[in-house]
C-alpha cells in the first residue's frame, strides 16, 4: 500500500488547488479530507468517488474487485448518458466469497478479466480495488499487468479502496490512475488547432449535449471529455489537445494541472451553469485556443454565438418574469456549480433568501459561495423540524437544494427542485438555464400545493404537524428568552466549524484565555477552520466582535451563566 | 423437483444479489425510533442508503461507523463507541441495530465484546437496546441479513414469559420476510384484524416506510414496532411466519417463549390464501368475513379472465428465494411455464420451484437463459431493465430495489386482492406487448419462410 499512500499524499499536496495554497505545510500533510465522525457521517467512500469519476467512460468495462456490496448495491445508479456503447452500465464484479478472503482473490480477478474479454471484448477494462481485497493484500497492479501482457489489452488498476477517505479523494485518485496508465498512450488520427479537453464533466442527464452543438458550430472539437460520454481511446490520446477546460467541480484538478505540466496544455476553470458563466467559458476556450495557434477570427465568431445565444436565453426567460417576480427562492447547496444560477434567477425577477445576494461581483461570488457552502453543511446537521421553521421564517416560495433535504421540503408541502447530481433534468448552457427557470415555474404553480397545505377535514388547523412543529420551536425559543443561562448556553453551543465540530463557546474561551487575534491562532488552538476552511470568515467576525471592549463586556455575562 | 446449481463464473455480471448487511439494516428499519448502523467504511452505508432512498423515495435512517484504513487495521472499538454515543446523543433513538460488513469481518472485530465494554464504560447505555448481527458482505445475500437480524432481535428483545403465564388469545405475532412490501403488511394487518385478532409485526415496515407524513420529524425511523411491544411478543397465542426465511426467527421465538408458530411459505396465490384465511378463522374461532368470500370470488374470476394471456407463457424470473418461490408458483398455477429461475442464495424452497433448474447466479445468466429459451415475460427487480430492453419482452418489476418506477412500497402481492392485482398486471403487460409488438402481418404464416421487406422492419423495431 506504500505507493497508494504516496499517491494520496501527492493529491493532498496538489498545488493547483486554491485551498491547498492557503494552508501551512503541516496542514497540507494532514490532507484535505474532513475527519469522519462515526455515527454522524454521510457520503460516499473513495471507491465511490473513483467510480463516479471514471464510469462515464462509456466503452470501458468497469470491473469491481470486492464483495457484492461494492457493486451489487450500487451498479447502474448514475444519470450519465452515452451516445454509443452501453457497456459502462453493465455491472461487473468478482463478488468475492469467504474462500477468496482466506486464500486471496487474485486468481479470481484474473479469471474475471479473461471472462470479460472473451464475452464482451471492450477496448479496455478498469479494475477497481475495494477495502476487503486491499486488506488481504490482493495486488491488483500485478494482476492488471499480467492480464495486460497476456491479453494485449489495456487493463487499468484503479487503486482507491473505500476506507482511504471520502468521495472527493476518490475522484482525485481516479485522476491519478488515468494519468499514470492511460493518458498519452495512444495517438489521435489527426489533430486540429481547435482540439479541446473538457475535464471533470460527467454528462449527467446528457447536459454536455446542451453545450456541444455550440462548440460544434464554432468548429471546436472536444478531443476528449474526461469523462462524460468519453471513450477509452479519446482519453488515451487526450494529451494532444491544445487547451483544456476544467469544469468547476475541482474533482479532477490534478488531471488538468499535470496535463499542463507534462504536455503543455493550458487550462482554465470554468462552468456552463448560468448564462454569464457559459459566455465566460466560451470566451476563455476561444482565447486559449487562439493563444495556442488557432486563427484569431475564432474570437469574433465566438462573440457572435454568445450574443445570439444570450439573447435567445433571455428571451426564453422573459415570459416567466411577470409570474416569477418577487417569488422567494431559498437556494441551499454544497455544490459550487450551483451558485452560478443565481444571476439567472435574479434576472427572472426572483429574490434569493437565506443568502444576501446582490448582482455578482467577484468578491460577492466568493461570499455567496462561502455562505451557501456553510448553509449546506448546516442543513445536513439540522433537525427536520428546524428546517421546516427555517423555510417558514424565510417565507420562501420554493427551495432549491441537493437530494438530502428533499423529503423534508416536500413533506412540508414546500415546492422543491433538485439541483444536485441526481437530478433528472439537464441545466447546462443557455438552453439549460431557460429550462431551469421553466422547471421552477412548473414547481411553483402546481395547484397541488394549496390542497396539500389544507389540514384533513377532521383535523383542526392548529392540530396538524406543521403547526405543532412551529409551536414546539416557538416554545423552545420562548424558553431560551426567559432563561438567560439557557440562552447563553444555546448561543455558545452554536457550531462554527462544521468540519472539526467546534462551537462558538470553545472559540470565545480560547480567544479570551490566550488573547488570540488571528484566524490562524484560533485554528491552532481550537482546530476551527482547519477543515474545508470555509468558516474562517465567521471566525474573523467573532474576532472582530470580541475586540477589547466587546470582550470585557461579555465576561461578566458569562460568569453569570456559570 | 428443481435442481439447484451454483454458477461457476469468476465474474458476476449485472448482479441480482445485494449484500446481507443492508438486508439486516432493512429489518431494523421496521422498528420504531430505530437507527441502523453499519460497522464498516462510509461507502458501505452510503451505497445502501442510496438504494433505499431510491426505492422508497423517503428519507431513510442509516448510519456508519466510518472506519478509516487505520481504524480498520487497529480494530473498530473506538469507532463503534463513538458512533453509538453520537447517535444516542444526537438522535435520541429507542434502539440501535448494528450490522458488520466485509471490512470489519475481515479484520475480525468482536463487536459483541465491544458492546459489553461500551455498556460498562457508559452507564447510561447499560440497558439501552443494542442489537448486533454478524453480516459479512462476502457471504450470503440480502435476504439472509434480514433473516439473521429478525432472529437476533427476538433473542435479545423479547422477554421470556414467567412460567404459568396465560397467553393472550387475541394476540398474534407476524414475522414477515423481506420480500413483503409495506403495502403487503397493511393488507395482512387488515385481514388479521378482520378476524378480531391483534397482530404485532416484527419488523413492521408498514409503520416506517409506507410514505406517511409523520406528526413529528425525527432522524430515526418514523414508525414501526416499538421495543416494548417486541418485548411482549412472548405472550401472544400464535406466531405467523411468512416466507421460509422466517423459520429461524419463528423457532427462536418458540424456543424463548414457547409460542407455537405456523409458517406460510407463500401468501400469493389462491390455495395459500385459502389456507391462511382458514387458519385465522380457526385460531380466532370466527367465521370468514363475507368480504373475503367476495375477494376470493374476485380472484377466481381474475384467474379465469387472465389464464388466456398467462397460460403457456414462458417465464424468466430472477429474485431472492422466497419471492421467487411465491411469484413463480402463482404464475405456474396460472399455466405459465417457469422456464428460467435465477436466485441469490440457498433456501429449502428452491427445490420446490416448478422448474427444472434454479441457478444461483446473476442477471447476465437470467438474460442469456431467457434469450436461449425464448421467454415471453421477465420478472425481476429494476436492475433487469437493461436486459428487458435487449430481450424485447414484457418486464414485470418485483422485489427490491425498484428505483425506476413510483410506488414500490405499495406494490401488493399477498392476499386474494394482491394475487388478483398481480395476475391482472402481468396479463396486461402481455396484452400490451401483443398489441404493440406482435400483430400479425401478411407474412406471419408464410410457409416458405421468406419475409416481405416491411414486415422484417416491423418485426425488429420493438
Amino acid at each position: 500500500m506504500s505507493s497508494l499512500a504516496a499517491t494520496i499524499q501527492g493529491v493532498f499536496n496538489e498545488p493547483g488547488c486554491a485551498k491547498n495554497a492557503n494552508k501551512s505545510e503541516a496542514e497540507r500533510k494532514k490532507g484535505c479530507t474532513k475527519q469522519l465522525e462515526p455515527g454522524g457521517a454521510a457520503g460516499g467512500c473513495a471507491f465511490d468517488g473513483a467510480k463516479i469519476a471514471l464510469q462515464p467512460f462509456t466503452d470501458v468495462a468497469h470491473l469491481v474487485h470486492g464483495p457484492i456490496a461494492c457493486e451489487g448495491n450500487s451498479w447502474d445508479n448514475r444519470g450519465a448518458k452515452s451516445s454509443g456503447s452501453n457497456i459502462w452500465r453493465t455491472g461487473f464484479t468478482t463478488d468475492i466469497n469467504e474462500t477468496d478472503v482466506v486464500f486471496g482473490g487474485e486468481k479470481r480477478l484474473f479469471k474475471a478479466i479473461k471472462e470479460i474479454i472473451e464475452k464482451y471484448n471492450p477496448p479496455a477494462i478498469f479494475v477497481y480495488q475495494t477495502c476487503v481485497p486491499a486488506m488481504i493484500g490482493d495486488d491488483i497492479n500485478a494482476v492488471c499487468k499480467a492480464a495486460r501482457e497476456k491479453f494485449n489489452k489495456p487493463v487499468i488498476p484503479i487503486n482507491s479502496p473505500g476506507f482511504v477517505g471520502p468521495k472527493n479523494l476518490g475522484n482525485k485518485l481516479a485522476g491519478e490512475a488515468i494519468l499514470e496508465h492511460v493518458i498519452g498512450t495512444e495517438e489521435p488520427d489527426y489533430t486540429t488547432p481547435y482540439d479541446l479537453n473538457i475535464i471533470g464533466e460527467y454528462n449527467l442527464s446528457g447536459e454536455l449535449w446542451q453545450v456541444k452543438p455550440l462548440l460544434d458550430e464554432l468548429g471546436i472539437r472536444i478531443l476528449s471529455c474526461i469523462s462524460g460520454d468519453g471513450k477509452y481511446r479519446e482519453v488515451a490520446y487526450s494529451h494532444r489537445a491544445r487547451a483544456a477546460m476544467m469544469v468547476c467541480s475541482k474533482a479532477m484538478i490534478n488531471v488538468a494541472r499535470k496535463m499542463e505540466e507534462r504536455y503543455g496544455i493550458p487550462f482554465f476553470e470554468g462552468s456552463f451553469y448560468g448564462i454569464q458563466d457559459s459566455s465566460d467559458s466560451l470566451r476563455e476556450i476561444a482565447r486559449l485556443l487562439i493563444e495556442r495557434g488557432a486563427p484569431e477570427e475564432l474570437m469574433a465568431r465566438t462573440e457572435a454565438v454568445i450574443a445570439r445565444e444570450e439573447a435567445k436565453a433571455w428571451a426564453a426567460i422573459e415570459p416567466y418574469k411577470a409570474r416569477l417576480a418577487g417569488k422567494k427562492v431559498l437556494l441551499i447547496t454544497g455544490g459550487v456549480k450551483s451558485w452560478s444560477v443565481v444571476a439567472a434567477l435574479q434576472e427572472a425577477g426572483m429574490e434569493l433568501v437565506g443568502t444576501s445576494v446582490k448582482k455578482s461581483t467577484k468578491e460577492d461570488k466568493e461570499r455567496i459561495k462561502e455562505l451557501m457552502g456553510q448553509d449546506a453543511h448546516m442543513i445536513d446537521d439540522m433537525a427536520p423540524r428546524q428546517m421546516y421553521k427555517m423555510l417558514k421564517d424565510a417565507k420562501a416560495d420554493i427551495m432549491l437544494s441537493g437530494g438530502k433535504s428533499q423529503f423534508v421540503a416536500l413533506k412540508a408541502a414546500m415546492p422543491w427542485l433538485d439541483i444536485n447530481q441526481e437530478r433528472q433534468h439537464a441545466y447546462m448552457g443557455y438552453v439549460g438555464m431557460a429550462k431551469l427557470v421553466a422547471e421552477i415555474d412548473k414547481a411553483l404553480f402546481n395547484p397541488m400545493w394549496e390542497l396539500l397545505r389544507q389540514p384533513a377535514p377532521w383535523e383542526k388547523a392548529s392540530g396538524n404537524w406543521q403547526a405543532k412543529a412551529m409551536a414546539q420551536m416557538e416554545a423552545e425559543a420562548a424558553a431560551l428568552a426567559a432563561d438567560p443561562v439557557l440562552a447563553e448556553k444555546a448561543r455558545r453551543s452554536k457550531k462554527i466549524c462544521n468540519c472539526k465540530s467546534v462551537d462558538l463557546g470553545t472559540i470565545e474561551d480560547s480567544i479570551r484565555a490566550d488573547g488570540l487575534t488571528t484566524v490562524e491562532g484560533v485554528r491552532e488552538r481550537t482546530n476551527a477552520s482547519g477543515g474545508c476552511g470555509a468558516c474562517s470568515v465567521r471566525v474573523e467576525d467573532i474576532l472582530a466582535a470580541m475586540g477589547p471592549s466587546a470582550g470585557e463586556a461579555s465576561v461578566p455575562f458569562l460568569q453569570a451563566a456559570e | 423437483m428443481a435442481k439447484v446449481t451454483v454458477g461457476k463464473k469468476a465474474c458476476a455480471v449485472n448482479p441480482l444479489k445485494m449484500s446481507q448487511p443492508i438486508g439486516g439494516a432493512f429489518a431494523f428499519m421496521g422498528l420504531r425510533g430505530s437507527m441502523p448502523l453499519l460497522h464498516g467504511s462510509q461507502g458501505c452505508t452510503s451505497f445502501g442508503l442510496t438504494l433505499f432512498v431510491r426505492h422508497f423515495k423517503e428519507a431513510v435512517p442509516l448510519q456508519t461507523t466510518a472506519m478509516s484504513e487505520v481504524a480498520t487495521v487497529l480494530g473498530g472499538l473506538d469507532n463503534v463507541e463513538q458512533a453509538i454515543l453520537n447517535i444516542y446523543n444526537k438522535t435520541q433513538p429507542e434502539i440501535i441495530g448494528i450490522c458488520s460488513t466485509g471490512v470489519t469481518e475481515t479484520k475480525g472485530d468482536d463487536v459483541e465484546g465491544y458492546i459489553k465494554l461500551i455498556r460498562e464504560k457508559h452507564p447510561k447505555l447499560a440497558k439501552f437496546p443494542l442489537v448486533y448481527i454478524s453480516t459479512p458482505d462476502f457471504k450470503d445475500a440480502f435476504q439472509d441479513g434480514w433473516e439473521k437480524a429478525v432472529a437476533r432481535m427476538i433473542e435479545v428483545l423479547v422477554d421470556k414469559p414467567k412460567s404459568l403465564v396465560r397467553r393472550d388469545p387475541s394476540k398474534v405475532n407476524v414475522l414477515p420476510g423481506c420480500h413483503l412490501t409495506p403495502g403487503d403488511l397493511d393488507e395482512l394487518h387488515t385481514i388479521i384484524e378482520d378476524f378480531g385478532l391483534e397482530p404485532s409485526f416484527l419488523p413492521d415496515l408498514a409503520g416506517s416506510l409506507d410514505g406517511h407524513i409523520p406528526d413529528e420529524f425525527v432522524p430515526t425511523t418514523i414508525g414501526g414496532i416499538g421495543v416494548e411491544e417486541v418485548a411482549m411478543m412472548g405472550y401472544a397465542s400464535w406466531t405467523i411466519a411468512i416466507g421460509a426465511q422466517m423459520r429461524r426467527a419463528a423457532e427462536a421465538l418458540e424456543k424463548k417463549a414457547g409460542t407455537p408458530f405456523k409458517l406460510f411459505e407463500r401468501l400469493s396465490g389462491l390455495a395459500p390464501n385459502d389456507e391462511f384465511i382458514m387458519f385465522l378463522s380457526e385460531i380466532s374461532g370466527r367465521p370468514v368475513p363475507s368480504k373475503y368470500r367476495r375477494q376470493r370470488g374476485q380472484l377466481a374470476d381474475a384467474m379465469l379472465d387472465a389464464h388466456f394471456q398467462i397460460g403457456g407463457r414462458k417465464l424468466a424470473i430472477g429474485a431472492e428465494p422466497d419471492l421467487l418461490f411465491d411469484l413463480s408458483s402463482t404464475l405456474h398455477e396460472m399455466g405459465a411455464h417457469v422456464a428460467v429461475a435465477v436466485t441469490t442464495t440457498h433456501s429449502p424452497v428452491l427445490e420446490r420451484v416448478h422448474t427444472d433448474e434454479v441457478l444461483i447466479g446473476d442477471l447476465e445468466d437470467l438474460e442469456n437463459l431467457a434469450k436461449a429459451k425464448d421467454c415471453d415475460i421477465l420478472i425481476t427487480h429494476s436492475h433487469g431493465r437493461q436486459a428487458a430492453e435487449r430481450l424485447g419482452i414484457p418486464f414485470y418489476r418485483a422485489g427490491f430495489p425498484m428505483f425506476d418506477r413510483l410506488g414500490a412500497g405499495h406494490q401488493l402481492l399477498v392476499g386474494y386482492r394482491g394475487t388478483r392485482d398481480l395476475i391482472f398486471d402481468v396479463a396486461n403487460l402481455i396484452i400490451a406487448d401483443q398489441e404493440e409488438n406482435r400483430q400479425p402481418t401478411p407474412d406471419t404464416w408464410r410457409l416458405d419462410g421468406t419475409v416481405s421487406h416491411g414486415a422484417a422492419a416491423a418485426a425488429t423495431s420493438h
